[in-house]
């Protein structure tokens, strides 16, 4: 029995869902050491932003139970070095590519998404809409129904691939800053970024990053994770979502399907386990065939609520 | 050669003053492993810490097919790993990042070394050794209890120059104090250290100095060690600007006078 596990992000084809969740996989290079590219739906890249950027201070880092913060600061060569080294190696490759795009301002993105237009081997465009926007006090677009439509609506106009809205789960309402990216023209939704945490060193009384606060992920925020794309999914069923935050194993995968993501994104689980990604793309297909499963499309969003 | 991931068995487990010496089974590892490179063990497998922990290889056995790192038990993951016993699996990845730049024409080198950084210095003593050089070190520690010392590192330095914080091994005093001394009196190509950042920053200083280059190799919280996740950068001048590099792929090893200290 064949199993397709092909999927379509908002056009984009892929051939199966198991994506890389941005800034935890370079943009390939370093992860090809260990995984074969070629098995996974998409890579996802690391956030670019219109110039290069030193990012921040160390400590960037720190471990907490079943997770890390981080905090990097969109260290990044630039979208012009980015297009030239890091998305040409991978159209060499034969390997689709997302492009994760973030700013300051509106105009930030644009200039990201046009300096990437007709790239080869680009077959979407995820907005970091995590970055503090300049024009609103510093607070992320993500926070801002308002500002995500803007920003979005922006991106849409200028782009030719889909464009897909990652957004934070540091809100109230979830649904709508969802409902607003897709009524200014996103394609899909990418579900969740990191929930901002902070940790404190006992002995020194210092904060374990530099920034004082960071971005939490790992299996630590999978529930969180999992109830953002059932939330989103239940309101707008018709929408791809990219479902991420800390899956580690098929069956999270599996479980990030029935809540209603149409593919799913690895991050953190690159970082301690660096074959996780393409184990459990090939996993998936072995979960599929032992089920009698034909087709995710059978099991997505099927979650059963009631006991 | 290209890391590998695997699942290998501790053939060894021994005590060192206060610390832990772990040898491993890793063929392919040990044959291609270049001193100042690292391994990224996990630890505690199935629980709460998911991070692997880098560790400088201590030693390569080639032909036994075997590599040792050495550590302080002293966090959540160095205390499981010095719990482990010689029989038991371990799950690692290496060798990683680029180790020490060592010229292939035999010469006068200093090795620095600071409580179990030693260990990979002496990994490096005996490449240096074998390539017809002449190794002249300084190793220190708080106490004696901390400072780590291998036949590899007595069999192949021409000196040795202990430095005891408390004076209870060797001379009292800093690994920096001897070393205007020993640079004037050996003349070395290069000073190589490993050891806690702040007696790199002084070993790196005192080198330039004198004059002579520094190689250091970097202790820096690593979520990943394999490149991707960007926390374990170093701030580094190169070409009059500042970057932040990564210590796991652009390191561990770094050139002391480029490094940007805090």
């Amino acid at each position: 029995m064949g199993v397709d596990l092909s999927v379509s992000l908002g056009g984009a084809r892929l051939a199966n869902p198991v994506v890389t969740a941005s800034g935890c996989f370079g943009s390939g290079k370093e992860m090809s050491r260990f995984v074969d590219l070629h098995s996974l739906g998409a890579i996802v890249c690391k956030t670019v932003t219109p110039e290069p950027r030193l990012g921040i201070s160390p400590p960037r880092g720190a471990e907490t139970a079943s997770g890390m913060l981080n905090a990097i600061g969109l260290q990044n060569p630039g979208v012009q070095a980015f297009r030239d080294n890091d998305l040409a190696w991978l159209a060499e490759q034969g390997v689709p590519a997302i492009a994760s795009v973030g700013g300051h301002s509106v105009a930030d993105y644009v200039q990201c998404i046009e300096a990437l237009r007709g790239a080869p081997g680009l077959i979407a465009i995820e907005m970091n809409l995590s970055c503090p926007n300049l024009e609103d006090r510093g607070f992320m677009f993500a926070l801002s129904a308002e500002r995500t439509a803007e920003v979005t609506a922006a991106a849409r106009a200028a782009s030719d691939v889909p464009v897909f809205c990652k957004l934070s789960p540091d809100v109230t309402d979830l649904v709508a800053i969802a409902e607003a990216a897709v009524g200014a023209g996103a394609d899909g939704l990418s579900l969740i970024n990191t929930t901002l945490g902070m940790a404190i060193d006992p002995r020194t009384f210092r904060a374990k990053l530099s920034t004082g606060t960071g971005g939490l992920s790992g299996p630590a925020i999978k529930p969180i994770a999992v109830r953002c794309v059932w939330q989103v999914h239940r309101a707008l069923g018709h929408i791809p979502i990219i479902g991420m935050g800390g899956i580690a194993t098929v069956d999270d995968a599996i479980e990030m399907i029935l809540a209603g993501a149409t593919a799913v994104a690895i991050g953190t689980a690159n970082f301690y386990e660096p074959a996780a990604s393409e184990q459990i793309a090939r996993g998936l297909a072995d979960f599929c065939e032992s089920r009698g499963i034909t087709s995710l499309d059978e099991i997505r969003g099927q979650v059963k609520e009631e006991g | 050669m290209n890391p590998v991931i695997r699942t290998t068995t501790i053939v060894s487990s021994q005590r060192f003053g206060a610390y832990r010496e772990l040898t491993i089974e890793a063929r392919e590892i040990a044959e291609s492993a270049r001193p100042g490179q690292f391994l990224n063990i996990c630890v505690q497998p199935g629980g709460a810490h998911l991070l692997r922990r880098p560790f400088s290889i201590a030693r390569a056995d080639r032909s036994a097919g075997t590599v040792s790192v050495v550590f302080d038990p002293v966090g959540l993951g160095t205390q499981w790993l010095g719990a482990r016993a010689g029989g038991d699996s371990l799950d690692l990845v290496g060798p990683l990042g680029h180790g020490f730049d060592v010229t292939s024409d035999p010469g006068v080198d200093l090795l620095v070394g600071g409580g179990y950084g030693t260990a990979a210095l002496s990994f490096l003593a005996a490449e240096l050794e074998a390539r017809g050089g002449e190794v002249h070190a300084i190793i220190g520690a708080r106490s004696r209890s901390r400072l780590y010392e291998n036949e590899v590192l007595n069999e192949t330095c021409a000196s040795i120059a202990v430095m005891t914080d408390d004076g209870s091994a060797g001379m009292q005093g800093l690994v920096t104090d001897p070393m205007p001394e020993m640079i004037k009196r050996f003349s070395p190509r290069v000073v190589y250290a490993c050891g806690p950042m702040p007696m790199l920053r002084a070993t790196a200083a005192v080198a330039a100095e004198n004059s002579v280059p520094s190689q250091l190799a970097v202790e820096e919280f690593m979520a990943c060690g394999i490149g991707v996740c960007w926390t374990c950068v170093l701030p580094v001048r190169a070409n009059g600007s500042l970057k932040h590099l990564r210590s796991c792929t652009e390191g561990p090893v770094f050139e002391g006078e480029a490094i940007a200290w805090a």
